[in-house]
């Protein structure tokens, strides 16, 4: 299948970019990898007349890890960031994500604010998000904002960005210290969309209990979902393996996931139970190993 | 949308073709610049079959338009060996292993070898199962292609000491 035909723009600059998205509103369509939008123009699922190619703009694609933010350029390719230097050793959970993305030559080209606006409610990217406590920046014709990523995350596909808005990059919280994180997700296929997803990131207090832990969830709701139920079962305890399966326990009373042909409803609540489990084991010896921070 | 004017480069060499911004950089390679080595499959970014290397790096050629490869570096199938010369390592070891039946998913497979050899000169059967996971064969059960990455490996290091 082709893409339907449509007018293209490839901007020098983020006011140009911006200046196109406000002429054209809803018609124009933002492309950064295009590894989702193009299968969408394939299909003719998305239509729009015109085509805001970001590739162009300049000094978006940064990504660097200081102190305790990993710093992101909305068109910072994913593999890049697999790859930034001591992010593995810093926040593993990140790594592993962006491991489940695609294959190589998708990450090569697909950047973390494609994926981030696009808001595929199985994104890994949306999990790092709320997990991570990100900012994100945004521009348009009026000025620039920053949302948190819990209200970013709208809905299915849908996000806080106004049609004549762009992304431009965001900023993850990275605790330093006793900490330890993990991502695992459940897929039919290497590298498809998961059916369900769980990135969880421990700290513990110098006693060893869990003085805070954050739990994301992917392909579980409209968009990705914290677990406060979970949470509040680790913190103040040590992770033993009777608080991680309580916890794990716990996660089916915050989701209510749609059956789907792939995956039914109670399965989907179930693996995300078995899912979380895994996380919290492996994030519970990597903060106790100091593996996951303490360089 | 009325074609412009596209300027590429592809294993060295400077080609020029025109492109309705619709159109994606396979049927670009292969309608206009007459390069038919890279097949296109799915055309939605899920076969691997067009794989090719974009400043070195795996891209999917039917996930790009063709009018973002202008000013990129290109490298496919046909860049791989001369013409008139010896195979390249990586198509030596799949002809040698049989990594191939019917050769339409080739051209992807050896792209993402080449990419996968430079990364990792010694790659674990896993590490090559897991990197070929993109990549669809519907002929050779992946066994013998498998075989051949790791051959291909191992000519590739005994060609660079």
């Amino acid at each position: 299948m082709k893409p339907p035909p449509f007018e293209y723009l490839a901007p020098r600059s983020l006011d140009e970019a911006v200046a196109a998205l406000a002429e054209h509103g809803d018609e124009a369509k933002a492309m950064a990898g295009g590894q989702s939008l193009v299968p969408l123009l394939a299909f003719r699922l998305a239509r729009p007349s015109v085509i805001v190619d970001l590739n162009g703009v300049g000094g978006l694609d940064g990504a660097r890890l200081e102190g305790d933010t990993l710093e992101l350029g909305a068109l910072a390719r994913q593999r890049d960031v697999e790859r930034l230097p001591g992010l593995r050793q810093r926040c593993p959970m990140v790594v592993e994500a962006i491991e489940q993305i695609g294959h190589v030559a998708i990450r090569n080209r697909g950047t973390v604010g494609g994926s981030l606006a696009h808001a595929d409610p199985a994104a890994e990217w949306t999990a790092l998000a709320l997990a991570l406590d990100a900012e994100c920046d945004l521009v348009g014709p009026s000025g620039a904002r920053t949302v948190a990523a819990r209200e970013f995350l709208v809905s299915t596909f849908m996000t806080a960005l106004e049609p004549d808005e762009l992304l431009t990059g965001l900023r993850l919280r990275v605790p330093n210290g006793r900490t330890g994180s993990c991502f695992t997700e459940l897929a039919r296929r290497h590298g498809d969309f998961a059916l369900a997803g769980v990135g969880a990131l421990l700290t513990l207090d110098e006693g060893g209990a869990v003085a805070e832990a954050r739990i994301a969830l992917i392909g579980v709701a409209e968009t990705a979902v914290r677990s406060p139920s979970a949470e509040r079962c680790l913190v103040g305890h040590p992770p033993t393996a009777e608080v991680v399966a309580e916890a794990a326990a716990a996660v089916a009373d915050d989701l209510d996931p749609n059956s789907d042909i792939h995956a039914s409803a109670d399965y989907r609540r179930h693996v995300s139970g078995v899912l979380l489990r895994r996380a919290l084991e492996t994030a519970a010896a990597r903060a106790r190993g100091g593996t996951d921070g303490a360089a | 949308m009325a074609p412009r004017e596209i300027v590429v480069r592809v294993n060295g060499e400077e080609y020029r073709g025109s492109a309705e911004p619709r159109v994606t950089l396979v049927d670009f390679l292969r309608d206009e610049l007459g390069l038919t080595g890279t097949h296109v499959g799915c055309e939605h970014g899920v076969c691997g079959a067009c794989t090719i290397l974009m400043d070195g790096r795996t891209v999917r050629s039917c996930l790009m338009l063709a009018v973002q490869a202008e000013g990129h570096e290109l490298r496919t199938v046909e860049g791989l060996a001369p013409a008139d010369g010896p195979l390249h390592p990586i198509q030596e070891a799949f002809s040698e292993k049989h990594g191939l039946q019917c050769g339409f998913c080739t051209p992807g497979f050896l792209m993402t070898v080449e990419e996968l050899l430079r990364d990792d000169p010694d790659p674990s059967e896993e590490t090559i199962r897991s990197r070929l996971s993109g990549n669809i064969c519907r002929c050779t059960g992946y066994q013998n292609i498998v075989e051949a990455v790791r051959y291909a490996a191992e000519l590739t290091r005994e060609a660079a000491p």
